[in-house]
């Protein structure tokens, strides 16, 4: 009981900040995308009420906001774990077999593509290239990157993760 | 004007700077296949069809898109474009449920036209679909997802035309879908239920939720006296579905196609349009006299209702408080038609004609029933009855002249403009001015709130005091005027709002044309004329000249605004959310 207050407390505050950052795109429909970006930054994901905010803010229709956030696999709809990690499904990345990286994650996590762990410790994405194709096949976890990775090579990397 | 003057097939075509090379085809007549293009509405070039060869370009080009420049030589139809359009087309074919026969675009669909016309004869791709999404829990709009080609111009529509902007393109790539937020459905967001995004469709997408089985099986049973109204824009758009050009004026034909349906009585909603016009001049001359909340904003349009609930919650005592013309009709029925007839009105079923598919939700609002049932039993849209008809047998074309039943098929001119921008108003003051001034008004054609555009506005002085009237159609252009009103920059004494363009004969429930005859024909110009033709030839033209609603009152309702007509033909309206719940 005490766990969810504070969790409901902390969320406000959150949508606190949200608000005081979409005061300076008061009005202007081109700053959807940084909007959105830094609201992401402060409450970890794009819940229903942030998505009204912005769409009050920026003066456009919820509609909208919620399809430039399925548009781009940056933007979450639910919240993500401590550690976010993403899988580069890029060109380079699928044909050096990203696609058995994943499920090897999907199998060591016991998630699929899209959740986060019970414990929301991990959450599991996929995205498109990262730029490092030269490392292929590639995963980031936050905001470090690993490369020319095997099935095998995964357990040892999450265990690196407390 | 700078002109521009460029090749297309060897043929020289000069247009004014600015043009895109399909608007240049299009004046020399040449023909591109189009498919995402609805003119003035959704021009992005999004699926590829109408691409051609410009000499100096690398790739085709899109023609929708793409300006003109001086000396530009286009070859519309080499076999590098006839490739690429097919090659596109089979692609959109090889994710499209191809239930054609079943479909009720089956004829009338653009990709089916298209396929015939491009000479598709096989789908040399075939592959994974979408997953099928239907949503039919509103009441008036059902979407298909396994028809949808991912045009946009449903969306296009939504947001800039009706300013509402409840569906857009989500996810991406292979997983798009247009829908509302989160998925929902239809019923669960500010939709309107205008059905603008019907009128707009290429394909079976988007369709009316069939109502006629239920109308079937009312028309079976003996023990039903089943009663229809058509609304006045039926009468200038029926025809259309049966070879009549459009706008054709089929007035004297309805009674009688449908009375062959095997309907007991035929009667118009004209005549509880011209109650209406009691009820509300009434309305509008008490708020006026007697300081009450002004402007009053009509309350015809279930569309631009739903709008006021969910968008403008703050305007909603400006509503008049009167029931629209069909859900009058709906409440006299079971009521005074019922005791007239010794009828007992549980026996009776209401059916409607509407040009619309808001209607459809109006009539399941559930504080429609003052008089212990419901108003109305089923709305159907005009294309609903033309599939009736077509099932019977009945071509509308062939039928002769025949006339509405009494007492609430009689009707007058001022009835039958209420399907046309404007119309409301018109009638209006051609009633308020007799009963303020008592002179007769001599001419009675306000012609200041007629027309296609988008907000007009006028003055009218009735006996001494000046009235100040806006009309808007289309809910952008309702906003405009709302936002004016809100910020106290205008000062109406009384406005009318359409929630459709055109009014009703540009509604969500009427025929469909494709993008290609809306380019030439504006349709709902074409109707409304027609609309003011029927008004010309009606002996009588005010409403309170009408005998049944001069009887009406004389024998049940007592006045206007009586207890009686307070209890039965007004209403009031529920704020909604502007977003939903997930």
């Amino acid at each position: 009981m005490e766990a969810a207050v504070k969790k409901d407390f902390e969320f406000e505050q959150k949508l606190k900040m949200v608000d005081e950052m979409l005061e300076k795109y008061r009005g202007q429909r081109g700053a959807l995308l940084q909007a959105l970006q830094e609201a992401q930054g402060i409450v970890g994901y794009l819940p229903l009420e942030v998505q009204k905010k912005v769409a009050e803010a920026l003066n456009i229709t919820l509609s909208e906001v919620y399809s430039t956030i399925t548009f781009y696999s940056f933007f979450n709809l639910k919240p993500r774990g401590k550690y976010q990690i993403r899988v580069c499904l890029g060109t380079a990345c699928y044909v050096k077999g990203a696609n058995k990286v994943l499920d090897r994650l999907e199998k060591e996590l016991g998630i699929k593509v899209g959740d986060t762990t019970d414990d929301a410790k991990f959450s599991l994405d996929a995205c498109r290239c990262v730029g490092a194709c030269g490392l292929a096949p590639t995963i980031i976890i936050n905001d470090e990157v690993y490369g020319r990775l095997t099935p095998d090579k995964v357990p040892e990397i999450l265990q690196k993760y407390e | 004007m700078d002109m521009v003057t460029l090749t297309i097939d060897g043929q020289k075509v000069e247009v004014p700077k600015g043009s895109t090379v399909l608007e240049a085809a299009h004046k020399a007549n040449i023909k591109i296949p189009t498919l995402c293009f609805l003119k003035g509405i959704n021009e992005i070039g999004a699926c590829r069809m109408c691409v051609v060869e410009v000499k100096g370009a690398r790739a085709l080009q899109a023609s929708c898109v793409l300006p003109v420049s001086e000396g530009m030589e286009v070859i519309t139809n080499s076999p590098a474009v006839r490739e690429s359009r097919k090659v596109t087309l089979e692609l959109l074919l090889s994710d499209h449920n191809l239930e054609c026969p079943t479909c009720v675009r089956n004829l009338n669909c653009e990709l089916q036209k298209l396929s015939e016309e491009l000479g598709i004869k096989s789908i040399r791709y075939p592959g994974e679909k979408h997953a099928p999404r239907y949503d039919d829990f509103s009441p008036s709009i059902v979407r298909d997802a396994s028809k949808c080609i991912l045009c946009r111009r449903c969306v296009s529509v939504c947001h800039k035309v009706q300013g509402v902007g409840v569906i857009s393109p989500n996810h991406r790539g292979f997983n798009t879908v247009i829908a509302p937020v989160f998925d929902l459905s239809l019923a669960e967001v500010a939709c309107v239920n205008c059905g603008q995004c019907i009128m707009a469709c290429p394909v079976g997408a988007l369709k009316e939720k069939d109502d006629t089985d239920k109308v079937w099986q009312a028309l079976a049973d003996p023990e039903k006296h089943v009663i229809v109204q058509t609304a006045p824009a039926i009468r200038v758009s029926l025809g259309e579905e049966f070879g009549e050009g459009r706008g054709a004026i089929v007035t004297k034909k309805l009674p009688a196609a449908l009375r062959r349906l095997g309907f007991d009585k035929v009667f118009d909603t004209d005549f509880s349009a011209d109650l209406t016009i009691m009820e509300e001049g009434t309305e509008f001359l008490e708020r006026l006299q007697n300081g009450g909340k002004l402007p009053l904003i009509t309350s015809c349009s279930p569309g631009w209702i739903k709008f006021c609930e969910h968008y403008y919650p703050e305007l909603l005592e400006n509503l008049s408080t009167c029931k629209s013309p069909q859900q009058m009709f709906g409440a006299i029925a079971k009521t005074y038609y019922a005791q007239k007839m010794g009828i007992d009105p549980s026996k009776i079923f209401v059916v409607s004609i509407m040009p619309c598919t808001a209607k459809k939700f109006e009539a399941q609002r559930p504080e429609m029933n003052s008089s212990g049932y419901q108003d109305v039993d089923v709305a159907l849209t005009t294309r609903e009855l033309s599939r009736m008809l077509k099932e019977a047998g009945i071509d509308v074309s062939k039928l002769p002249d025949e006339e509405f039943d009494d007492p609430l098929g009689i009707s007058t001119g001022a009835g039958a403009i209420f399907g046309a921008t404007g119309g409301v108003m018109e009638a209006a003051l051609r009633t308020v001015y007799e009963v303020v001034t008592g002179k007769e008004l001599t001419n009675i054609e306000f012609t200041q709130v007629r027309g296609v555009e988008g907000i007009k506005e006028a003055t009218i002085d009735v006996g001494g005091t000046k009235v100040n009237v806006a009309v808007a159609h289309g809910l952008s252009n309702a906003r405009k005027v709302l936002d004016r009103v809100k910020s106290g920059e205008a000062n109406y004494h009384f406005i009318e709002i359409m929630c459709c363009p055109g009014g009703c004969v540009g509604g969500g429930g009427q025929p469909i044309l494709s993008s290609e005859e809306r380019w030439d024909t504006d349709y709902r110009e074409v109707r409304g004329n027609a609309i003011y033709e029927v008004d010309r030839s009606m002996k009588l033209r005010k409403s309170h000249e009408n005998p049944a609603v001069q009887t009406l009152y004389k024998e049940f309702l007592g006045k206007p605004l009586s207890e009686k007509s307070h209890h039965l033909l007004h209403t009031h309206y529920t704020k909604r959310p502007l977003y939903p719940e997930v």
